[in-house]
């Protein structure tokens, strides 16, 4: 912020002549950004006060100004020329004149200022919303055919795919998401076992933690966390780097090269994804069911051998079948919004960071709501 | 469709009555010219003026709003996609950042089109990066990342990409643009003699008059108020005898004169 000081003025401004005849304004000292406010109220204060009918504005003073001193200079005749005043500029050889004369022309040339959208109203904007939803939720929809439709063309000509991409994503997404799917999901067995138990010790029920962590974990939170991490991980990035893309023109040069970038781009995610989320899940099914044992071992004086021969008893194939299933969908979703989010981009840099988050929040939600219709259906089927 | 190159003096572009823009912001309203088979064709106009829009829009990557475009004979408009792909494989396009693709190496990159549209060995690929490569003078660098390499050296290396196919319509954005004068003028010298060697035609967009002087066969000249085409012709003609001072100014490189 510039820091006024009232006191000190740089500039002098004095006038001859009154009211119904030409007056003639002398400026002196500098006049600059600091004085563009101060020197605007005085100069329309004085011209209401001299109520002249021309100025002559002497600016032979003046020992400089700089452009927001031309620009008061401007307002001040554009001022005069509303209240019908004629104002011409003399002594104007100088720095500051041409200044003026510069400032002068850039602005009277430049076009005039851009429309804003005007205010709409409430229901205006939850229509407008509303419809933006729909539409968003049918581009999804037709994306999502797409890719569908170019994977199962890729898989008729296996040698159109790119497996190198295939397997670099599916080592980014598989190998190095192990280790903090496999903890997270230790984690989340310990804690349900540890929770439980504190209900069923009260019944001596304690075996029973066995089964109700393997069939939590199996049928629910395995496939969900490892879904949730794993669009945490490659869903956004595969947005970021199909936006990068599209920033960068690579996308356009794909075209013309002649690929089609959704072969090119999001079938190997996919297939990257259809790979390794059903393996991660399996991952976190077990390191979930170890997590229940060492609790169950450890504080509930279960042996290891009672503990998985429960387990055992308490998995059913389809409940297993279901699950790996149910994590196929969510590669699906995770790759399908990713990669449409990506390339989805139009501008610059900061669009493709909002587009690497909305395809982490957009698939989550969606996962969520999958999630929920397999419980619908699967409770239906009995499974 | 038919593959051969079109004979010296028949239109390889057709553009009729185009309107063109983004959303409700029209650039080009009823725009319509042609572009002869073995040219060297500049489209010139002021910053943000729409070139490289209209370089998208001859390469089918931007759709008009209404009017025809036929490239190669291809209706790129309303034409089939099979006819499109055709017509890419027989073009080559330069984009104004290069357009390279960052995950791969600039070797990579230039084989890219080469794996895609031909059938030969990753022997013959090799040799013929390696000769489009040093067409461009950039043999020292098939193996660096482009994100490893300057901005210059992007340029050339998406030239040397775009030529790889030895294209028969070549798309150049500011091939010029953040070279020294040294490299501005080989490259000037290597569009020419592509030019005459193989016959092929080049629609550019520069800014450098010097460029355009000395490879320039006809130029458009756009202009963002008139929203299309305010000049068109040899550039020497233009320059010494164009009437419209926004024409004439830029072309003898002078501040616009103003009055008023
Ligand atoms: N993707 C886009 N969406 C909306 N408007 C755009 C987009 N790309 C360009 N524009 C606008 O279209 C106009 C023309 O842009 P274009 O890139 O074609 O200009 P240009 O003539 O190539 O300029 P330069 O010489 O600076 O490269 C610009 O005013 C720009 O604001
Ligand atoms: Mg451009």
């Amino acid at each position: 912020m510039f820091r006024h000081h009232p006191q000190e003025k740089e500039y002098g401004i004095s006038s001859e002549g009154s009211a119904g005849e030409g007056a003639v304004v002398r400026l002196s000292g500098r006049l600059t950004l600091r004085s563009l406010e101060p020197f605007g109220h005085e100069s329309s204060a004085l011209l209401d006060a001299l109520g002249p009918s021309s100025v002559t504005l002497d600016l032979s003073g003046m020992s400089s100004i700089d452009s927001a001193g031309a620009l008061a200079l401007l307002r001040l005749k554009a001022m005069a020329g509303e209240r019908g005043i004629p104002l011409a500029i003399s002594g104007d050889g100088g720095q500051a004149g041409r200044l003026l004369a510069l400032v002068g022309e850039r602005t009277g040339r430049a076009s005039e200022p851009p429309q804003l959208a005007e205010a709409s109203g409430f229901f205006e904007e939850l229509g407008e919303k509303t419809v933006s939803l729909l539409r968003e939720v049918g581009d999804e929809l037709t994306f999502q055919g797409e890719l569908l439709k170019a994977t199962a063309r890729s898989c008729l000509a296996p040698r159109a795919v790119r497996w190198a991409d295939v397997l670099f994503y599916m080592r980014r997404a598989g190998v190095d998401g192990f280790p903090i799917v496999s903890l997270i999901s230790f984690l989340l067995g310990l804690i349900i076992t540890f929770m439980s138990s504190l209900q069923l010790r009260q019944f001596g029920a304690n075996l029973y933690v066995a089964d109700l962590v393997a069939i939590s974990i199996v049928r629910e939170l395995g496939p969900i966390m490892t879904a949730i991490l794993v669009a945490g991980r490659s869903g956004s990035a595969f947005a970021a780097e199909i936006g990068t893309m599209q920033v960068n023109e690579e996308v356009d040069a794909l075209v013309t090269m002649g690929f089609d970038p959704m072969t090119f781009l999001s079938v190997p995610k996919l297939l990257a994804m259809l790979a390794v989320t059903p393996i991660l899940t399996v991952f976190a099914d077990l390191h979930g069911i170890l997590g229940g044992l060492v609790v169950g071992v450890a504080g509930l004086d279960l042996t290891a051998r009672a503990y998985l021969a429960e387990t055992h008893a308490a998995l059913t194939a389809p409940a297993i079948l279901a699950s790996l299933v149910k994590a196929e969908v969510f590669a699906v979703l995770i790759a399908t919004v990713g990669c449409q989010r990506g390339f989805r981009v139009r501008g610059g840099a900061d669009a493709v960071g909002a587009a690497a988050t909305s395809a982490v929040v957009t698939s989550i939600f969606l996962i969520i709501i999958a999630d929920s219709a397999f419980a619908l259906v699967q409770q239906y089927l009995g499974i | 469709m038919n593959l051969a190159p079109p004979a010296p003096g028949t239109p390889v572009i057709e553009v009729d009555g185009l309107t063109a823009g983004y959303g409700d912001r029209i650039l080009f309203r009823d725009v319509s010219f042609r572009v002869l088979a073995g040219e060297v064709f500049v489209i010139l106009g002021g910053s943000g003026c729409g070139k490289s829009t209209l370089l998208k829009l001859l390469i089918g990557l931007l759709r008009p709003h209404s009017g025809s475009i036929r490239v190669l004979g291809h209706d790129i408009v309303s034409g089939d996609e099979k006819g499109m792909r055709a017509v890419r494989s027989r073009i080559g396009v330069l984009f104004q950042a290069g357009g390279l693709l960052n995950s791969m190496t600039v070797g990579e990159n230039v084989a890219l089109p080469l794996a895609e549209h031909t059938h030969l060995s990753p022997a013959a690929i090799g040799e013929l990066v390696r000769m489009k490569l040093a067409l461009v003078d950039l043999s020292h660098a098939p193996g660096l990342l482009p994100s490893e390499i300057s901005g210059g050296m992007k340029k050339r290396a998406g030239l040397a990409r775009a030529l790889a196919l030895d294209p028969h319509l070549l798309f150049l954005d500011e091939p010029s643009a953040g070279l020294d004068p040294v490299t501005s003028i080989e490259l000037d010298l290597l569009i020419r003699s592509l030019n005459e060697g193989t016959g092929s035609t080049m629609v550019l967009v520069t800014h450098e008059l010097d460029s355009i002087f000395r490879i320039a066969h006809r130029v458009i000249f756009l202009d963002r108020e008139a929203r299309g085409i305010i000049a068109e012709g040899d550039p020497r003609e233009l320059r010494d005898r164009s009437a419209d001072p926004r024409v004439s100014d830029f072309l003898n490189r002078r501040a616009p004169s103003r009055n008023g």
